[in-house]
């Protein structure tokens, strides 16, 4: 008898349990995001001050972003969409756009104007490239290394190129697990000209003399497939340099005091953003909405550079960078876009990776498990 | 004849036996810590030479066994503070005590004791060699665990021993990683929803769990074998294809749950990871039930019925009491399966209903904290512990029943 007091006693507390907890979270909204620092500074910048305002929204965080496009397709499929707001890089978010997963927007009617009175759209400019794509930041993929382990007498790196000069600068690396970048890095150190890169990798030979190159170092990388692995890496030692996001870089230096250097050369800017699913009921929708036009005014996009590296996608958000929220430092010189930092850079080319991504991942891959 | 058992039983020849084998033990040693230094072929040497030194030193010249072990264990501890500093100390204290208990332990011919007095030397190596093969097993199933305990209180965001650390500095240690765990909502949130959805997801399973093994070990249920086999089949299946299956299912379920009866999210959320949790958690209760229902006793359902009891009494009253270890384990299984799983809580739950291995997982993936190693060292603690509980309840019944004299 005891028993079946118990369990109804148990099943009684968890209905009661359940009837509260749907009450309170009548304001739910699931965002997705990238985890880590990155995430941090929009929970500081964007999502404290908004709960500030609306006591009764309750935020929670899903680290997803990383397997959005897939993640967002079985949602769909299944017709339970449980995201309100994602964050992708620009890429993806074309991707989803392009399958009907993301919802297009009129950025003059969903986006708060900016504080000099620029239109949403002129103050973001040529940074929304899709329909579906809210910019948030600008971010660059950039190398850093130890210098304490280089060897004696070598001459700090100055060059992406020295992530193929095993010779001079012998020991591991770690590069991302997917052609991007790499491949464009392969082809400029073995001497193709910048602009003529993406018609050189466009070719079957070209895609071929940038594998050839990659061989090179082949034995001597480390692939890592999160951007939290190479700041791990290069502070276990395991590796002399390594590839990651530059605010990764900057919280593993800045704030959590690794002795590590940066290499922009050769960046690579890409754009991260939010979509907003399709499919979301009205109540959930006008959340988000309300949400997205506080989180991406002028202000706020400001806001988030106190706490991470990463450029701010409004124009009118620029003059507005100031200093580390805690360690007081300028952020302007750790930007990407610092004419210092900016000497040699790339721009993620959309349209080119649009087309030839498959067929090149394909390859990548297969020349990975050879 | 009788010479020969003399000299197999008494202390094995100095020179023959003791000073070689001290010394590949130094050998050894000495290459490790020489690796350490950065210089393993001079470590070679020196362990080899300081081995044999002492294989002889200690056996001929210091009789006090605790004498010499502890002067071994001082000098060697002193050497290492001189070139490492604390940490080297450390080192060197547990280099001389391994290296003086097996100079002793060669040389006064202990290795001997628990070995006939018959056997051959090959016999004697083989009885030795097995117990440090059985030793270095149990290392290596532990190490992995307690290596992560030290790490947990890293001052530094990440899983690197740091020099501080090394030289056990307090400026290399740090509780914060801890304070993160108690402090973040994102912890507390999955440390929640884990002691929420695992003892829920245990009760349905074990009750379910034992009535299905009762119900399938009585010989008139027809298809016996084959509802079995249905009933294991989410511990066969691979966890990732019945996630799969479990996400489309539960999603037009969870849709039928908010749309037509109209519950919230959260709760349909809760309900669908806690039906998952309890599939796959029954198969273990039924195992462990219907191992125990094979030494029950069936004359004594019948004796009950005789007395007049109903069923239902005679199973809370009579069956149930003598099958309880079987489904107390079959629970703690569950519960586990429960708390430790993630394939299915990522596929079925949405992040509202984040588990402490979600979040370990997106932890790991993300940002590589130590957080998670602090949380690892609570759940060990909280794990040894549990068992340590049952094992002495158990113990305790034990004696009340008088069933062993302790």
């Amino acid at each position: 008898m005891k028993l079946i007091k118990t369990l109804m006693t148990t099943t009684a507390v968890t209905v009661v349990a359940g009837a509260v907890s749907a009450q309170e979270m009548a304001d739910d909204m699931t965002i997705v995001s990238w985890g880590g620092a990155y995430q941090n500074s929009q929970l500081k910048a964007y999502v404290e001050p908004y709960q500030e305002m609306n006591p009764d929204v309750n935020v929670v965080w899903d680290e997803s972003s990383n397997e959005a496009v897939a993640k967002l397709r079985a949602m769909n499929e299944a017709g339970n969409i449980t995201w309100d707001l994602v964050d992708v890089v620009a890429a993806d978010a074309i991707r989803l756009c392009d399958e009907g997963l993301a919802m297009e927007y009129e950025p003059d009617e969903l986006l708060a104007e900016g504080d000099d009175g620029t239109s949403a759209e002129d103050d973001f400019g040529d940074l929304i490239v899709s329909d579906c794509f809210i910019p948030q930041i600008v971010y660059s993929t950039t190398a850093a290394y130890r210098a304490d382990l280089l060897p004696d007498g070598a001459e700090a790196p100055d060059s992406i190129c020295a992530f193929f000069d095993t010779e001079t600068y012998p020991g591991k690396r770690a590069l991302e697990r997917r052609p991007i970048n790499n491949m464009e890095w392969a082809l400029l150190c073995d001497g193709v000209a910048k602009d003529e890169i993406y018609d050189v990798l466009a070719t079957e030979e070209g895609q071929q003399q940038a594998l050839d190159k990659l061989d090179t170092i082949k034995d001597e990388t480390v692939w890592w497939s999160a951007a939290a692995e190479p700041p791990q890496l290069l502070a276990d030692g395991e590796v002399v340099m390594a590839s990651s996001y530059n605010g990764r870089w900057f919280s593993a230096i800045e704030e959590q005091g690794q002795d590590f250097e940066m290499l922009w050369d050769a960046q690579v800017f890409d754009l991260d953003g939010w979509i907003i699913p399709t499919g979301l009921s009205e109540e959930r929708l006008a959340r988000v909405k309300d949400f997205v036009k506080f989180a991406t005014d002028t202000q706020r996009l400001a806001d988030q550079a106190k706490y991470i590296s990463y450029g701010p996608a409004r124009q009118s958000s620029a003059p507005l960078v100031g200093q580390h929220a805690e360690l007081g430092i300028d952020m302007a010189p750790h930007m990407p876009t610092d004419p210092e930092n900016a000497k040699n850079t790339f721009v993620y080319n959309y349209e080119f990776w649009a087309d030839y991504r498959d067929d090149i991942d394909a390859k990548f891959q297969s020349w990975l498990a050879q | 004849m009788a010479e020969e058992l003399v000299v197999k039983t008494g202390r094995p020849g100095m020179m023959r036996f003791t000073v070689p084998v001290v010394g590949g033990l130094g050998l050894i040693l000495g290459f490790l810590t020489g690796n350490v230094v950065g210089a393993p072929w001079l470590g070679l040497i020196l362990g080899a030479l300081i081995g044999a030194v002492l294989g002889y030193g200690l056996n001929a010249m210091v009789p006090n066994k605790a004498l010499g072990r502890w002067g071994v264990i001082l000098v060697f501890a002193l050497v290492g503070m001189l070139t490492g500093g604390l940490g080297g100390a450390l080192g060197g204290a547990i280099i001389g005590a391994i290296i003086s208990w097996f100079a002793y332990w060669i040389g006064r011919g202990t290795y001997r004791d628990d070995v006939p007095i018959y056997a051959t030397p090959g016999q004697t190596l083989w009885w030795n060699f097995f117990l440090f093969l059985c030793g270095a097993i149990f290392i290596f199933l532990i190490t992995p665990i307690l290596v992560v305990m030290p790490l947990s209180f890293n001052a530094e965001n990440f899983f690197t021993f740091t020099p501080e650390m090394l030289r056990l500095d307090p400026e290399g240690y740090s509780l914060k990683h801890y304070r993160d765990f108690f402090q973040t909502d994102d912890w507390q949130l999955a440390l929640k929803n884990s002691l929420v959805i695992a003892p829920i997801a245990t009760i349905i399973s074990v009750s379910l769990g034992t009535l299905a093994a009762i119900g399938l070990s009585q010989s008139h249920v027809p298809g016996r074998r084959a509802i079995m086999a249905i009933l294991i089949s989410p511990m066969i299946v691979p966890l990732i294809i019945s996630a799969t299956g479990m996400f489309f299912f539960y999603s037009t379920l969870g849709n039928f749950l908010e749309g037509s009866i109209g519950m919230s999210k959260s709760l349909v959320g809760y309900i669908k990871v806690i039906l998952a949790h309890a599939v796959l958690g029954i198969p273990f209760v039924i195992i462990t039930v219907t191992a125990t229902l094979v030494g029950f006793d069936r004359s004594l359902t019948r004796a009950a019925a005789n007395m007049g009891a109903d069923p239902v009494t005679t199973f809370f009253r009579v069956q149930m009491p003598l099958i309880l270890p079987g489904v107390i384990s079959g629970g703690l299984f569950a519960f586990i399966t429960s708390f430790d799983e993630v394939v299915v809580v990522l596929f079925v739950g949405s992040a509202a209903q984040k588990t402490l291995p979600w979040q370990m997982f997106i932890g790991l993936r993300e940002q590589i904290s130590p957080t998670i190693l602090a949380v690892a060292t609570i759940l060990v603690v909280i794990s040894i512990a549990l068992l340590t509980t049952v094992e002495l309840l158990r113990r305790r019944s034990e004696r009340l029943r008088g069933l062993s004299p302790g």
